[in-house]
């Protein structure tokens, strides 16, 4: 007979795929506090139940948000995991790391919580955790005077993250690590207070391949795109050619827009006609590439089920230019900030408020013509709310 | 001794600090990038500068010795600089291209295996489950595992597939991750409406907010031994746990009835069609740790399914969408159901107003 204590978690550690059990069985070794969280979570895999309390409040001095509260039920058993919060530290644009940087955060978190990470949350913060509440103040102490702060949590801006654009990509159509640093900076206040009416997620993808699931996960999806032509490299058309790439099959017929033409010596493009997918350019990286004019198609509004249903995120302003200080784009965020602090509803985001109100009154009050790139299609039904109507005289 | 004083709003570090020096050169120069071999990329700068990139999966949840461990092979084989990418993968990014298999072998050596490019499964987004959240009806963690032990060889590439696949976890409604949209999803679900603790109700929770927080306002007012409390229209509740999360006297996990449910189809990218919902497979599995039989076979005939099927290119929802519903569920055996047709809001836009049945 085995005389472990977690026989469940145990059949975790066999298999391919790098095992957490295993990992954190050594942390408990010298960690109390992941001990009894492996134990909790053991009693979790024999009742089939979690057994973690509903959050509570617990923070940091003059933050609103960063910290989750979390209590155990089985506290009694394993006082380790009594208290066992979340805080959320603002991880650096595109998820860049040196080891040094990484190696000063963990002998801070070691010092004062149970050892246990997240790389990363689900949001983009670097997770901690499991710490007590006495802990907390000396915790951020530390991690403040290392340059660490604090992400978002709660009704706030929640920690704004992106693609590693420029830095190793060559699709990226803005500077996606600059524009998340500058938004997360000039937003110190709505990240770390929260006075929203919900929870507003900001994600910078560099280009319509949207690596960070910006369409599906953020209220404010910045995603970019170029207006004009497709670079070609003939040249290296060639090249894919001669060395077997089926261009016909794999490039021209998956064109979405059938605009892509190949006659087995030049490639050409009808970039009219292009719905810049990023197909042909994701199979041939060496020869196509996006045009010089480029910058964000800025979308709002997704979410996931709870409450009215998913949504995915809907054109605003088709294309928007980026650079330093970007005024208008910052302008455009407080118009909105503006409207959804008098029309929102208490746990409602702004893709469920603009459902609520409309797409189109939503526009008057932020100052946004409506434009055809909006919607799918203009409306098939005839319920139309005119404004106006003439009378005799 | 003094305390130290702390800082506040400085923000996260300057991403600039950890850009090694070749990507800080050629900072929006990259010219063109090629996967050399599953999990390793070159990237290509406009002046012939290389970074190379050793992609592995990573638990997501680590101790801080694993991250450590990182550390260590990072300063061995890339002057320490590392990177993590949005679906918990760890990439060390190389100057010298001998040290791409020494790497490699040291990760394979500790059981971390490098991947997780092109087309493969990469590495599972998931949540936090009975790990570390209130209100999961699964655990995340354990049910990666079990996947991806079962789906590693997608991951590294020794079996290929028609396109990329992603999949993802969430342990409740809540989805903190891009579950709606990916080609395969794991969704822990509720079966059964919240119980009322009317005592904790009364002392803990806002009668209004409750009632607001139902989607399908099946949370009346009502009257319990003299205080204002609140009843569930049990016909109308579909476990979606909102008013849990508004009000702790209404816990809504029961072991007996909680489980997983598979969805199929999602997509986030623009590439030829455009971004997708997933749409369910399975309604419901049982919860069954420490490894879920049921979830991981189910998952792993789908991804059978479609690697036998779809074409090169096709994601499972293009893959889907061009063979039709009727033939996938056909194909993968799974039975459709009541449960598979629409009732929520604007319902009838899901029905098949056609005769064309592919
Ligand atoms: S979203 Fe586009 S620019 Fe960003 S990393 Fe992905 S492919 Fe590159
Ligand atoms: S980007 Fe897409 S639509 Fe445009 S030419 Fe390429 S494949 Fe066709
Ligand atoms: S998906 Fe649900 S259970 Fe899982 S971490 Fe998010 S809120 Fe918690
Ligand atoms: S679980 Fe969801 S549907 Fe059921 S009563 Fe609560 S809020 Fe309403």
């Amino acid at each position: 007979m085995s005389d472990s204590k977690t026989p469940l978690l145990d059949e975790l550690e066999k298999g391919k795929w790098p095992s957490f059990v295993k990992d954190l069985k050594k942390l408990a070794q010298r960690s109390p506090k992941a001990k009894d969280l492996l134990g909790q979570l053991e009693l979790s895999y024999k009742d089939k139940m979690t057994h973690w309390k509903h959050g509570g409040i617990v923070g940091v001095k003059g933050y609103g948000g960063g910290v989750i509260g979390r209590f155990s039920d089985a506290g009694d058993q394993f006082p380790g995991a009594a208290h066992f919060h979340t805080v959320r530290v603002n991880q650096p644009s595109g998820w860049f790391y040196t080891s040094t940087a990484l190696r000063e955060l963990m002998d801070i978190w070691d010092k004062y919580g149970s050892g246990i990470v997240n790389m990363h949350g689900s949001t983009g913060d670097l997770i901690l955790l499991g710490v007590d509440t006495d802990n907390l103040e000396p915790l951020f102490t530390d991690l403040s005077n290392a340059d660490w702060d604090l992400g978002g949590s709660g009704s706030d801006a929640r920690t704004p993250s992106c693609c590693l654009g420029p830095a190793r990509c060559e699709f990226a159509c803005y500077d996606t690590l600059a524009l998340t640093y500058d938004i997360t900076m000039t937003y110190q206040d709505e990240l770390h207070r929260p006075f929203f009416p919900y929870k507003w997620k900001f994600k910078m993808a560099g280009c319509p391949n949207d690596c960070v699931a910006s369409i599906a996960r953020s209220d404010f999806s910045i995603i970019g795109i170029w207006r004009d032509n497709i670079r070609i490299d003939q040249d290296e058309i060639k090249k894919y050619a001669d060395s077997g790439l089926n261009i016909a099959a794999d490039v021209v017929n998956k064109c979405p827009k059938n605009c892509v033409e190949w006659d087995g010596k030049a490639l050409k493009i009808d970039d009219e006609g292009c719905s810049k997918c990023m197909h042909c350019i994701n199979v041939m990286p060496k020869a196509l590439r996006p045009g010089e004019d480029k910058g964000a198609c800025i979308l709002i509004g997704a979410k996931a089920p709870i409450v009215e249903g998913a949504q995915l995120s809907s054109v605003l302003v088709p294309f928007m230019k980026l650079e330093p200080p970007y005024d208008e784009l910052k302008s455009l965020i407080r118009r909105i900030w503006d409207f959804w602090d008098e029309f929102g509803k208490a746990r409602e985001r702004i893709g469920e408020c603009i459902q609520r109100i409309g797409l189109g009154n939503f526009l008057e009050k932020v100052g946004l013509d409506p434009v055809p790139q909006m919607v799918l299609q203009p409306r098939d039904n005839p319920y139309i709310f005119y404004e106006e109507y003439f009378e005799e005289e | 001794m003094s305390t130290p004083q702390r800082r506040t709003d400085i923000g996260p570090p300057h991403y600039e600090k950890f850009l090694h020096p070749i990507i800080k050169n050629n900072y929006g120069k990259w010219k063109y990038h090629e996967v050399l071999k599953p999990g390793v990329l070159v990237h290509v700068a406009e002046g012939g500068d290389k970074i190379y990139t050793v992609r592995a999966g990573s638990p997501r949840l680590m101790s801080s010795d694993f991250v450590r461990f990182l550390c260590d092979l990072a300063e061995k084989y890339c002057d320490g600089y590392l990177r993590f990418t949005s679906r918990n993968n760890v990439e060390f990014l190389l100057a010298n291209k001998d040290n791409i298999e020494p790497l490699i072998n040291d990760l394979s050596a500790n059981g971390i295996s490098a991947g997780g490019t092109k087309n493969t499964i990469s590495n599972i987004v998931h949540t936090q489950g009975w790990v570390h959240c209130h209100s999961a009806a699964t655990d995340a963690s354990g049910l990666v595992k079990a996947v991806m032990d079962e789906l590693c060889d997608y991951f590294t590439g020794k079996i290929e597939l028609p396109h990329k696949l992603r999949i993802a976890v969430a342990c409740c409604l809540n989805m903190c991750g891009a579950v709606h949209c990916s080609d395969i999803a794991i969704l822990g679900v509720h079966r059964r409406p919240p119980k009322i603790n009317y005592e904790r109700l009364s002392n803990l929770c806002e009668i209004p907010s409750i009632i607001a927080s139902c989607p399908l306002a099946a949370i009346r007012p009502t009257i319990i031994d003299g205080k204002k409390s609140v009843e569930v229209d049990e016909d109308n509740c579909m476990y979606c746990g909102n008013c849990y999360t508004v009000c702790p006297a209404m816990p809504i996990a029961d072991p007996l009835n909680d489980g997983v449910s598979i969805w199929v189809g999602g997509k986030v990218s623009n590439a030829r069609t455009t971004p997708m919902f997933t749409k369910l497979a399975i309604p419901f599995l049982p919860n069954n740790p420490p490894r879920w039989p049921e979830a991981v076979a189910a998952v792993k005939n789908i991804v059978e399914v479609y690697a036998r099927g779809a074409k090169k290119y096709e994601r499972v929802g293009e893959w889907i969408n061009r063979i039709g519903w009727p033939k996938f569920f056909d194909l993968t055996g799974i039975e459709f159901t009541k449960y598979h047709i629409d009732d929520f809001k604007y319902a009838g836009k899901t029905y098949r107003t056609t005769t064309q049945m592919v």
